[in-house]
């Protein structure tokens, strides 16, 4: 649904549009509004909607919002208790807020592609992309903090001259000490970088995909955007889901003294 | 598509959120979750015991009532074995005191049989004093023929 602005611009024009974050600043000290503002308000529906059911938690018959809470909690419980082994009071609410906040920064890809952007233009804004998981500085800043806490745990726990013996000597033992480091470097390395690319790129490619559809005739569109639309909840929930239990995997082999 | 500022400030956002939700959000709800899993627990254990105490009970309240059973069917049984008794008891009693009436009566029957044998004798030694008196025309002294007088007197008898 091409709006009379863009249709002078062409389908190139209307694409690289709806791409565009609303910024603000030059060179690296440009910030995406857009990728800001969504994402805080996401969590904060989510930080509200568990608070209230937190707060009238009771261990008698719950509500609706209390029990779908616990579902969620017993969920993602269930998961970190699957692959991680110890005691930790961080990693099980982290799982459940990475959980939750990809899910709901994921969810707006189900709106239409051109609603927020209207209301937007409407208001005086010139671009406005909602989606904040087709921002690589929202899945490379919660990569990288799940990688400072690798490494934190890495350190915390097998000590900084263990983590160094980690890097050094495996996996093929101290004559080959170069190579290990090389190849547990680029191990290391990977994690982050694959655990944002990977979500950003499944969005990114799913709502270009919207995109595209929106660029078609109306009487098509239905027939694409459905499928893509009921496909995408799938997706949506796996990308959160991957997310949220490779974290749990890294961290619990952080925590893993070999 | 470029890494800019935006990173830090999705950076703090995030750690803000994971910090709210591991001190506000999770350990109450997770608490909460784990006492009912607790309650349940001790409502399921409760509930076993309950059943169980229910099949205990069941079982005494049948011993009770077996041995009810028993004590009555023996009361009963004792009760007619009494019974019994008691009627032979009465039946021998009335025996015994019909016995006792028919001796009494013929004692009674031969004691009266003897005065009047002995009235009649007496009368017929008269009618025989009377007749012989009548026959020797003259007074038989009763002084004089006493001997022979009880000795027809005994011949009657």
């Amino acid at each position: 649904m091409a709006t009379e602005a863009h249709a002078a611009e062409g389908a190139t024009g209307y694409i690289i549009h709806h791409l565009t974050p609303l910024h603000f600043g030059e060179g690296f000290w440009t910030l995406h509004l857009d990728t800001l503002f969504f994402s805080a308000l996401l969590g904060g529906l989510f930080v509200w909607f568990f608070k209230s059911a937190a707060e009238k938690a009771t261990a008698d018959v719950p509500g609706l919002v209390q029990s779908f809470a616990e579902m969620l909690i017993e969920f993602v419980d269930t998961q970190v208790k699957d692959s991680f082994h110890g005691h930790s009071k961080l990693i099980a609410p982290l799982a459940l807020t990475i959980f939750c906040w990809v899910f709901l920064w994921n969810f707006m890809d189900l709106f239409p592609v051109d609603i927020f952007p209207l209301i937007g233009s409407l208001m005086g804004i010139e671009y406005l992309r909602v989606v904040p998981s087709t921002d690589l500085n929202a899945t490379f800043a919660m990569s990288i903090s799940v990688f400072c806490l690798i490494i934190f745990y890495s350190i915390k726990i097998k000590g900084p001259w263990g983590f160094a013996k980690e890097l050094m000597f495996q996996p093929f033992g101290p004559w080959l000490l170069p190579f290990n480091l090389l190849l547990k470097l680029v191990e290391e390395i990977a994690k982050p970088i694959s655990l944002a690319l990977r979500l950003f790129g499944n969005l990114y490619a799913g709502e270009l995909i919207f995109i595209l559809i929106a660029l078609l005739p109306w009487y098509i569109q239905p027939a694409l955007s459905f499928p893509w639309a009921i496909f995408h909840i799938l997706i949506i929930t796996l990308q959160a889901f991957i997310f949220m239990v490779l974290t749990i995997v890294y961290l619990s082999m952080a925590h893993e003294d070999h | 598509m470029s890494i800019n500022a935006t990173l830090i400030g999705q950076m703090i956002t995030f750690a803000l959120l994971v910090w709210f939700t591991m001190k506000y959000i999770w350990p109450p709800l997770f608490d909460s979750l784990e006492e009912r899993r607790k309650k349940i627990a001790e409502g399921l254990a409760a509930a076993e015991k309950g059943q169980e105490d229910m099949i205990l009970a069941e079982k005494k309240a049948k011993g009770v009532l077996k041995e009810a059973k028993e004590q009555s069917s023996e009361i009963v049984s004792l009760a007619q074995k009494r019974a019994n008794e008691i009627v032979e008891e009465s039946k021998e009693l009335a025996k015994k005191e019909g016995d006792r009436l028919i001796l009494s009566a013929k004692a009674q029957i031969d004691q009266e049989m003897q005065q009047a044998r002995e009235s009649l004798r007496q009368e017929v030694a008269a009618l025989a004093l009377s007749a012989a008196e009548q026959i020797l025309g003259a007074e038989i002294d009763h002084g004089k023929h006493q001997d022979i007088i009880s000795k027809v007197s005994n011949q009657l008898g």
